[in-house]
């Protein structure tokens, strides 16, 4: 008897728990940026703020580490556990629609039409992603250095011609005052090459496949202007220009700030530190190899999973998320580049004086979007592994043949990716 | 056939079953499934149904061939030479690239060349990288093997003795075993640095005669200086093992040897290394075994490179399969790996054999 009215009142208990939490549903969110405690307080913040000003939903945050990220996502949707919001890094989400693991947003798009396009993540015409901020890349150096060399300062409206970005190098190898002229960031593998890197390949006229149809590399990726591209990027280290890939990771770090580089190839996130060591840093736009100056674009984007069975919530947070105040925490708190003039106007750095505007501009200027397919993901590989041996010495012409080869036999192995 | 095993031992089974289910579990069903994928084109992610392609997944690993290519001569016939007397040969990318005359060579590239008279003998296969790997696993297991089972020998032999502290050498010797090989791989791709321990250290004891190199930056101290480090790591395990078969050792027969007059070297070689037989036996096994595996390391330190000089088998396993997505292409150089095992510890178990 005493047995049956405590499991009565157990019974009861759980369907007021229950009937309790029915209020508000429930949204889980996975999010890729474990560790750092910045970039979490103003994701709590907003999910904070979200939480409280509508009684319908509850966002639930969940930090992973970057490193182990992609991977996570990748194992939760072959078991069926995707979460209902997840970030995405920009790339890689037409492989993550393409593969059915995201939904396509339901947000208000009049709200992104101020947005610099890297953000805004589209694949097969519907908007999948949006992202909260973008990144950008310029060549770092000083004024001091410039004078010194007697270099012309280049703008957005004249950046340096190819000949003319070789000349630096040049004079600043002649000075002997530098262990090497230009510091590219080897150290950093995986992603960085495709987004560092492959600008320069574009910019020269090739690419990683050939967009207009997105179905072959053959042309694109060892065509002519991608030889020449080839050649120019081993003789930057055949010849001494740059440090390869054995580099030291904090020589990457620390080693424009400490005079080691007179250049160095480096994204938004460590113009702070840069211009913190010295006042006089400049953030120079890329050089023109031919066919106009282009940098990489994209960075994290949030999106909705496809297993998510309120996708109404899910777009509603990103909305909200999507709030001036929060674009700026963000790139107050670590540095990225907010994605509307409106929001880049609060912020320290972006404003219209900000020390680091020039780096919404590069964005604005000269963005291109790496190929917006789903065989990026593997196409990203072979590239940097080619660009990796071909630094190392490796032929170029045949480097970049075994890497076409490579991308098109995956393209034709997944029945052309859905092109 | 009805043995003991099978029939009046059922506790026996009972207790035996968690064990044996988590074995099926997790390393008997998943080899079965990756010899099932390496047959099929399946991706980790794709909406695309998976289909059967029977060995495509082989014949693109494996496919290897010899190309001859004759040097170009001028209009006259007569052979072009440059400067220093070479021969001028054409690029093999011309006859494996769009040439309908030679389809058998489609899609493949130069893994190596020789030369035979004026002809230039290439081999070219579909997929060098892959070959690289192989050939990269059985160096590091060739000098990794006996090298490391060697060292952990002698120094069984060494702390296997009664002084005082011997125990702190023990510890020492196995301390890096305890820690974890990420760890060991971050710490020794700063000692082999450019500006790292390692060539300050040479370069003080040369006087300054040895001028530093990047041991792991170069295509041809790479795979030694990995081979080196992985010898360090794990000799401590083998040494403990050494050792237990040092200790199974009946000191009767140590002193019988001694009484009959036996140097050193004698009591090694007719009373140490006979009673270690099984213990050798067991040693090279696991050390095989376990260099055939080489990955950490790999992935740590180079990342494969420079140009392929330090890529393995397994190492390309987890970037095709999970990296490039290609879980069929991932599953195939697993099996290969698996039978290459299988052979070559039947072939160590056939030559120490009891004779």
């Amino acid at each position: 008897m005493k047995l049956g009215l405590t499991f009565g009142a157990a019974l009861v208990a759980s369907v007021s728990w229950a009937s309790l939490a029915a209020a508000q549903t429930e949204l889980s969110m996975w999010y890729h940026g474990a560790g750092n405690e910045v970039e979490a307080n103003i994701l709590n913040g907003i999910v904070a703020d979200f939480n409280a000003s509508q009684s319908d939903w509850t966002v639930v945050v969940e930090s992973f580490p970057q490193e182990s990220y992609n991977d996570s996502v990748v194992a939760a949707a072959l078991a069926g556990n995707l979460p209902d919001i997840i970030d995405v890094d920009g790339p890689v989400m037409p492989n993550w629609a393409w593969s059915g693991y995201l939904q396509p947003l339901t947000i208000d798009e009049s709200i992104i039409e101020g947005f610099l396009p890297g953000p805004k993540g589209y694949w097969d015409g519907q908007l999948y992603s949006i992202g909260l901020w973008d990144a950008a890349v310029a060549l770092v150096t000083r004024q001091s250095t410039l004078d010194a060399l007697g270099l012309r300062t280049p703008t957005l409206d004249q950046p340096w011609t190819g000949d003319e970005f070789m000349a630096a190098l040049d004079a600043a190898k002649a000075s002997g005052n530098y262990e090497y002229p230009l510091d590219l960031g080897m150290a950093w593998t995986g992603e960085w090459y495709p987004y560092a890197f492959s600008p320069f390949l574009q910019s020269f006229g090739g690419d990683i496949v050939d967009r207009s149809t997105y179905l072959t590399a053959e042309g694109a990726l060892n065509g002519d202007a991608a030889l020449a591209f080839g050649e120019w990027w081993q003789t930057l280290f055949t010849e001494g220009y740059a440090p390869g890939t054995s580099q030291d990771p904090a020589d990457r770090d620390t080693g424009f700030i400490d005079g080691k580089y007179a250049f160095s190839w480096n994204g938004n996130w460590a113009a702070l530190g840069a211009l913190n060591a010295h006042d006089d840093t400049l953030f120079l736009p890329a050089p023109d190899f031919g066919n106009g100056p282009k940098i990489g674009a994209a960075s994290w984007q949030f999106g909705v999973s496809s297993a998510s069975e309120h996708p109404e919530g899910a777009s509603a947070f990103i909305e909200f998320a999507l709030q001036d105040k929060y674009l700026a925490a963000f790139s107050d708190g670590i540095g990225l580049i907010p994605p509307t003039t409106t929001s880049a106007a609060m912020t320290e750095n972006y404003g219209p004086d900000g020390a680091m505007a020039v780096f919404y501009d590069l964005t604005k200027a000269q963005a291109l979007v790496r190929p917006v397919t789903p065989g990026y993901v593997v196409g990203a590989k072979v590239f940097e592994k080619a660009l990796a041996d071909i630094a190392n010495g490796a032929d170029v012409a045949d480097t970049l043949d075994a890497a076409v080869d490579e991308i098109n036999t995956d393209i034709e192995r997944n029945g052309g990716y859905g092109h | 056939m009805a043995s003991k095993l099978t029939t009046s031992n059922r506790a026996g089974w009972a207790f035996a079953l968690p064990g044996f289910g988590l074995i099926a579990l997790f390393i008997v069903v998943p080899f079965f499934f990756a010899f099932y994928l390496s047959l099929t084109n399946q991706r980790l992610i794709s909406p695309n149904p998976t289909e059967f392609v029977g060995l495509e997944n082989y014949r693109n690993l494996l496919s290897i061939s010899v190309l001859s290519i004759e040097p170009e001569v001028d209009e006259t016939g007569a052979l072009i030479r440059d400067a220093d007397g070479n021969l001028a040969y054409p690029r093999v990318r011309t006859f494996t690239r769009d040439n309908p005359d030679y389809p058998q060579y489609a899609g493949m590239r130069e893994w190596f060349r020789w030369h035979s008279g004026d002809t230039a003998k290439v081999v070219v296969a579909t997929d060098v990288v892959f070959w690289k790997s192989l050939r990269n696993t059985l160096m590091f297991v060739l000098v990794v093997a006996p090298v490391q089972g060697a060292l952990a020998l002698g120094l069984a032999l060494l702390i296997n003795q009664k002084l005082r502290g011997i125990n702190i050498y023990r510890a020492i010797y196995f301390m890096p075993v305890v820690v974890s090989i990420v760890v060991v791989s971050l710490l020794w791709r700063f000692l082999y640095a450019e500006e790292g321990l390692l060539n300050s250290i040479l370069s003080a004891f040369s006087f300054g005669l040895f001028e530093g190199r990047d041991w792991l930056g170069d295509e041809n101290t790479a795979l030694g200086a990995i081979k080196a480090m992985s010898i360090w790591q794990a000799v401590g395990f083998h040494m403990v093992i050494w050792l237990s078969g040092l200790q199974t050792i009946s000191p009767t027969l140590y002193e019988a040897a001694s009484i009959e007059g036996a140097s050193k070297w004698q009591t090694f070689r007719y009373v140490t290394w006979p009673g270690l037989r099984n213990t050798a036996v067991l040693v090279l096994i696991v050390i095989t075994m376990q260099a055939f595996a080489l990955f950490a390391q790999i992935d740590v330190m180079t990342n494969g490179g420079p140009l392929d000089s330090t890529t393995t088998v397994v190492f390309q396993a987890v970037e095709r399969g999970y990296g490039k997505q290609d879980i069929s292409g991932g599953s195939a150089i697993s099996v290969i790996l698996f039978l290459l095992v299988l052979s070559i510890s039947l072939i160590q178990r056939y030559l120490t054999r009891e004779k």
